[in-house]
């Protein structure tokens, strides 16, 4: 589970490969081709970004003839939601915590 | 006294801010000498010195050997602390900001979960996380 975590954070971090995902999720289906063409990022460049997402879960490849046309897959985000209502519940209970040591601490 | 959680999906980051009934050099001394930190964060071996590498213990639970690797990023006395929060492969920044008020201090911290971005290449665009988050809530909403 944490592997997955890991994987997830780490495809994300980069800019790049959140701006794949997003037009996957927006636009459907596509093969590298056409998520290169104007792109500004060469196509090997492209096919890495797409192997760490895949690593991650993010995006899932489906070989049609001679291309391999990817898909975004939201439901590996979940890790990343539950990475803010950890902290949140975290913080929160520490918030508590610190507030009782200023108490306690006299003036 | 008010809490005011602004924990949504929106902002990439664990923000929560609360006024304590405490002045600022106090509220700064609870954030910066090891032994208080220790009473409501974690074991610790920190010092308030930018550039110093520290770690938060807490007990190991499975999976996690409970090390956070951390570094100082900013100390301004009473006002500004920030440092790096490095587990489990993931890095993300704490920062802390005080701000004195008639009844005490504002007291404001933000876990970012990434560190800020650089510009993306793709498409000359500029996919920061604000943005992309917001994106995401559309795309969770639909998967309900």
């Amino acid at each position: 589970m944490q592997a997955v975590a890991d994987n997830l954070f780490k495809a994300l971090s980069d800019p790049t490969r959140r701006a794949i995902f997003e037009r996957l999720s927006r636009e459907g289906e596509m093969t590298v081709r056409l998520l290169t063409d104007n792109s500004g990022v060469s196509q090997p460049a492209v096919s890495k970004h797409l192997g760490v997402l895949k690593q991650a879960g993010l995006v899932r490849g489906r070989h049609r003839g001679r291309e391999t046309h990817y898909s975004a897959q939201p439901r590996a985000l979940a890790p990343l939601v539950d990475w803010m209502s950890f902290y949140s519940r975290f913080w929160h209970d520490r918030f508590d915590r610190l507030e009782n040591l200023l108490k306690r601490m006299g003036p | 006294m008010i809490d005011k959680p602004i924990t949504t999906t929106a902002t990439r980051s664990v923000v929560i801010e609360r006024e304590l009934p405490h002045p600022p050099e106090k509220v700064w001394r609870a954030l910066t000498e090891g032994m208080l930190i220790k009473e409501w964060l974690m074991e610790n071996d920190f010092l308030p010195v930018a550039g110093h590498r520290f770690n938060f213990r807490s007990k190991p639970v499975p999976n996690w050997n409970g090390v956070i690797d951390c570094e100082v990023l900013v100390v301004e006395p009473n006002k500004k602390l920030a440092y790096s929060w490095g587990t489990l492969g993931s890095e993300s920044v704490v920062l802390w900001t005080l701000v004195a008020t008639s009844g005490g201090t504002l007291v404001r911290m933000e876990h970012s979960g990434f560190r800020p971005d650089q510009e993306a290449a793709y498409k000359g665009a500029q996919y920061g996380w604000q943005k992309f988050i917001g994106n995401l809530e559309r795309v969770i909403a639909g998967l309900e």
